[in-house]
């Protein structure tokens, strides 16, 4: 039995080595605490939601965009912190500002940059990585290449900051720098105790790519200022399911 | 009037020069159509419903020309003359830019519209060696710069106007300005043409015949006007000069010993342009609004790039980085001799501003530093920053702020469910089974019919009346059957005619 646990330090080890070479872990030290995801972080590389890196979301509808949104929202308040800022770049911003403070985002403290033209979301959105005051960027865009998001991905290397590339109905599904990819959509909300109306608001989470670490797909619902994880016997019939479901659920 | 011998005392050392620009206007076309010196030609404008002859220029006037002729007349006489619009304001500019060189000549210029310099040159000549070599080192550069100009010194203004106009010497000697008036018509004492038609009328003939009369009789016949533009003339009665103000330029040089050829040395010259210009801004209070840096290449062409802030700047760092971006730009070619730096826009720096690029925190000033940035690639109008207003119209519930520093003074409201994605302009659905007071039950968006299974609301947003007049707006939460939550309103209520639905945002 100690010739396995052995075994299984040395393969921990040497993993975790594999995560300081690719450059994505080096961050890891935990100063941002959990997110609140639960049974997620499991499949994160570490245990821990990967910070310093750049991450992609994909939105192939405008109600999965607010979905994503909604996610990315409450994502981002964890890195904001008490008084930090976050730039938010989008050419065609929808976001309206006084809604993010129901995702524990104090509005005034997001500042917008509204570009014309897509190519200059990216260049805002590396300087704005490359800027050690600023913790967390998000920028809407639609494409993307392997090459610029290798850039951004460099950025960050420096920075420490963490970006969100929220893809908004892409034309293309190359693959990308980035260390997950992400896909959120709306679910049906249940009302509690048959009450007429519409419920918490409820979305599915599904971590199509993840580097290094396990995809899967998970429900959640918003209530009480955070993401709470819906177990699984009430999902829906939703088709999803290529990944195997996570089994376990807090 | 002052006892004379005490201003006798207070003139005593001033000097004044008198420079007239007799031809200002014709001079100006001719420098810019260089084919027109020689050519007669005329300024006209337009005049009580007639075109009128503003200026001619010396070629014209030997024809017998004059202003003041109705063009259509000078056309009759002289068939062939050119005519040109002419622009005072063209002119105005000029004499401006005029008394703005005269200030190598001496500290205090002003302008006499429409066609005049006044430089107060008191202790300036012996610089030049003397009155007569300045008043001709002047004159011959003017006129070599292709304006012909008639000039005097004297004691007075109002002796130089005089003499420069009327007269021939070039110089009145101190306290001889009397001498000099006596044999001048009345027109060189800057009278209105009321009082010179009357004098003119009365046999007036000459300065000399004024002066023997009692001021008493003269202020009778001719007002107050008369006597003191020939007490400014002869010297007992004062004369306001409002200096032009020379606008300062904040331009820094840096000759370098060798041609520079590379980025890092263009960026060392630029650190130590900025460093210099910086300090001077601190110094007056000033910041950078707009910046050129320029470089003289040994080849002859200047390349150059520039900058604009949000705010004015006076941060090296800051400012270096804006510049940073664009030294490729920069062509050396064989090298760059000589660096110039230019703050072409230049602001005062407020104490509030100072706040804003506060100590408190390191990180608001690189993120101030960011936005500038930003700002100077995409244009400021990209960057945006939203504090609550208390409205309930949802459109008017955030405003717009630019600093960085500004909090909000009421809480972000978060009772009522608002969509995080808000659509830019409400977007006209078409619904089904709609009734008074219910949401519709089926409606369509992008030509995809959405059947509505859940719902919340109405929530009546009423118009503002004291912005804006119109109907209400009765807002509902749906879920479509998907998961897929909309924020629909219905404008207007049923009472009068049919309502329309629109579809303002998505919910998570």
């Amino acid at each position: 039995m100690g010739e396995i646990a052995k075994k299984k330090e040395v393969i921990n080890q040497l993993k975790k080595k594999i995560l300081l070479m690719e450059g994505l872990s080096k961050k890891q030290d935990n100063r941002l605490g959990d997110f609140g995801l639960g049974s997620v972080n499991e499949a994160f590389p570490g245990g821990a939601f990967p910070v310093g890196t750049i991450h992609e979301f994909v939105s192939t509808t405008e109600s999965c965009a607010a979905a994503a949104s909604g996610f990315l929202s409450f994502l981002v308040s964890t890195f904001m912190g008490r008084d930090g800022f976050c730039l938010w770049i989008s050419p065609k911003r929808q976001i309206f500002p006084p809604a993010l403070s129901f995702f524990n985002i104090k509005p005034h403290r997001v500042i917008f940059i509204d570009v014309k033209h897509p190519k200059e979301v990216l260049w805002a959105m590396e300087q704005g990585l490359k800027n050690k005051a600023l913790s967390v960027v998000v920028a809407e865009l639609r494409e993307v290449s392997f090459a610029e998001s290798r850039r951004l991905q460099l950025a960050v290397e420096n920075s420490g900051a963490t970006g969100f590339l929220h893809r908004i109905r892409p034309l293309t599904k190359g693959a990308l720098a980035c260390i997950s990819r992400w896909k959120i959509r709306p679910l049906p909300s249940r009302a509690n105790n048959g009450l007429p109306g519409v419920g918490f608001p409820r979305v599915e989470v599904e971590l199509e790519k993840i580097h290094g670490g396990r995809p899967g797909v998970w429900q959640f619902e918003w209530q009480n200022g955070k993401f709470t994880p819906v177990a699984s016997q009430k999902q829906s019939n939703h088709a999803s399911s290529s990944i195997p479901q996570k089994p376990k659920y807090a | 009037m002052l006892p004379l011998q005490s201003l006798k005392s207070l003139n005593m050392h001033k000097r004044y020069l008198y420079i007239w620009f007799q031809w200002l206007a014709t001079d100006r076309m001719a420098k810019i159509n260089p084919e027109l010196r020689s050519k007669p030609f005329l300024l006209h404008a337009p005049e009580h419903g007639r075109v009128v002859v503003r200026a001619v220029n010396p070629a014209l006037q030997k024809e017998g020309i004059t202003s003041g002729m109705v063009l259509a007349d000078v056309r009759a006489i002289f068939p062939e003359v050119a005519v040109f619009p002419s622009e005072p304001e063209a002119d105005k500019k000029l004499l401006n830019n005029l008394a703005e060189w005269c200030f190598r000549y001496t500290p205090v210029v002003a302008t006499d519209l429409p066609d005049g310099l006044v430089l107060n040159i008191s202790g300036c000549a012996h610089l030049w060696g003397g009155e007569l070599p300045y008043i001709k080192t002047i004159t011959k550069r003017l006129f070599r710069g292709g304006y012909s100009v008639r000039a005097a010194i004297a004691d007075t203004i109002g002796a130089a106007w005089a003499v420069s106009r009327y007269g021939s010497q070039l110089i009145v000697k101190p306290g001889q300005q009397q001498e000099a008036l006596l044999s001048l018509p009345p027109a060189a004492l800057r009278l209105e043409k009321n009082t010179l038609q009357r004098l003119n009328k009365l046999g007036f003939r000459q300065i000399s015949q004024l002066i023997s009369i009692p001021h008493t009789n003269l202020r009778r016949r001719f007002g107050t006007n008369l006597l003191s533009k020939l007490g400014q003339a002869l010297g007992t009665e004062r004369e306001q000069l409002i200096s032009v103000q020379p606008t300062p330029v904040y331009l820094e040089r840096l000759p370098c010993p060798e041609p520079i050829r590379t980025a890092k040395g263009i960026k060392i010259a630029l650190e130590r342009l900025l460093e210099t210009l910086c300090e001077r801004f601190f110094r007056e209070g000033k910041g950078m609004r707009t910046g050129i840096f320029k470089g003289y290449r040994i080849d002859g062409e200047i390349v150059q790039i520039s900058i604009g802030t949000n705010r004015a700047s006076r941060h090296v760092t800051h400012l270096f980085k804006l510049f940073e971006l664009k030294i490729p730009e920069l062509e050396p070619a064989l090298g760059i001799e000589l660096f110039t730096l230019e703050a072409a826009l230049v602001e005062d720096v407020s104490e509030s501003q100072e706040t804003l690029w506060s100590i408190r925190s390191n990180n608001q000033t690189a993120i101030a530093e960011l936005l500038d940035n930003i700002a100077g690639k995409l244009g400021a109008q990209a960057i945006h920053r939203y504090l609550p207003q208390e409205h309930y119209w949802p459109e008017r519930s955030v405003k717009e702020v630019i600093s960085l520093e500004e909090q909000p003074e009421t809480q972000w409201r978060t009772n009522k469910p608002r969509p995080l994605l808000l659509l830019p302009k409400p977007e006209p659905v078409e619904v089904m089974g709609a009734l008074p007071d219910y949401p519709p039950l089926h409606f369509i968006y992008n030509g995809e019919i959405i059947s509505v299974s859940r719902a919340d609301g109405p929530e009546r947003i009423e118009q503002e009346w004291w912005l804006q007049s119109g109907p209400p707006r009765d807002y509902y939460r749906v879920e479509s059957e998907d998961g897929a939550r909309y924020w629909l309103f219905r404008l207007g209520l049923y009472d009068k005619d049919r309502p329309q639905w629109f579809l303002h945002g998505f919910f998570v």
